[in-house]
């Protein structure tokens, strides 16, 4: 039964989907955006923490430059996920296309913990990816009618984007041994934002951060070869 | 218009940041060791800037500014002692919003 482990393995999914979904429409609506909008793009681009980031550029008229290098280095990460699954998805036929538009961090991680002897593996992961864009997609425009029709000031509801990175960057420090990276994306972020002022600065930002992480990754190699 | 025309830039890029190792690592190739790491690296850095993307009108000074920085310092113990992503933002938000009226 490939749909009752899908449904099973998706419901963390659903309830993780619905609430930063609903968090996304009332944001999207709070800038003045319709629930179509706000479906349209999680119908297209389909990722998380940037869509967030992506109202800000879409209200705040940042430039292409800005959303395509940014969108570029938020989401590489989803090039690691799919080199996971190469092999997986070539077998896929006609739902490979499918599987790589699909490709999230939680998804990624249900499909990791799949039982890889299951005969009907490959179904679960098409039935998961297709559920959990159903409630990405069914969550942002529900938030987006909902953030019109409440009767109450939402003012202040965009703070959920700051919130959802917070909680991420916590996850993320707690499984590190050492902190330079978002030590250094804390200081250069914080430095650029002063250099360059507001809304400007996450490109220098993001990009001085990759330079720098690439260079120390590349010193740390060396020292270690060094010492070896 | 132009709205509808960012959204299918960062659609097109984002699809194709997915599906590029089957464009290029069709064979038997494996990754540059560099390009791993840093695949390891990045995210959380890209975290931090973003968070200080966030609190950006921090600069602003006021009593929102206040407001924001002690939601972000609460959010983050929240989730340092709870580690529920739901609780954490929800805490966070609704600290935001109350301090905002408050302040």
């Amino acid at each position: 039964m490939a749909f009752k482990t899908a449904f099973q393995k998706s419901l963390p999914i659903f309830f993780s989907y619905l609430f930063v979904g609903l968090a996304y429409g009332l944001m999207m609506n709070e800038a003045g955006y319709a629930w179509y909008t706000a479906l349209f793009t999680s119908f297209t681009v389909y990722t998380g923490a940037f869509q967030f980031v992506l109202i800000t550029f879409l209200s705040g008229g940042a430039s292409y430059l800005t959303v395509a290098l940014t969108a570029l280095l938020m989401n590489s990460r989803q090039t690691f996920y799919s080199l996971t699954f190469l092999e997986d998805f070539k077998a896929m036929g006609r739902r490979k296309l499918y599987m790589i538009h699909t490709m999230s961090d939680e998804t990624y991680a249900v499909n990791c913990s799949l039982d890889r002897e299951d005969p009907a593996r490959k179904d679960t992961m098409f039935l998961v990816a297709l559920l959990s864009r159903i409630y990405w997609m069914g969550a942002s425009a529900i938030g987006a009618a909902l953030g019109q029709v409440l009767p109450f000031d939402l003012t202040g509801i965009d703070f959920c984007m700051t919130a959802l990175f917070i909680t991420i960057l916590v996850d993320q420090w707690e499984k590190q041994k050492e902190h330079f990276e978002p030590i250094a994306g804390g200081v250069v972020g914080v430095l650029c934002l002063l250099l360059f002022g507001k809304q400007t600065f996450i490109l220098p930002a993001l990009l001085f951060v990759s330079g720098l992480i690439l260079l120390y990754g590349q010193l740390h190699q060396t020292e270690r070869e060094g010492n070896a | 218009m132009r709205t509808y025309t960012m959204i299918l830039l960062a659609a097109g890029i984002t699809f194709s940041l997915r599906a590029l190792p089957f464009v290029i690592f069709s064979g038997q190739r494996t990754m540059p060791a560099w390009l791993e790491r840093l695949g390891q690296t990045l995210p959380s850095a890209i975290m931090a800037v973003l968070v200080v993307y966030s609190l950006q009108d921090t600069v602003d000074g006021g009593s929102a500014a206040t407001a924001g920085l002690i939601a972000a310092l609460a959010t983050a113990l929240l989730h340092k002692w709870r580690h529920s992503t739901f609780l954490s933002i929800v805490g966070g938000t609704g600290l935001y919003m109350a301090l905002l009226r408050l302040l």
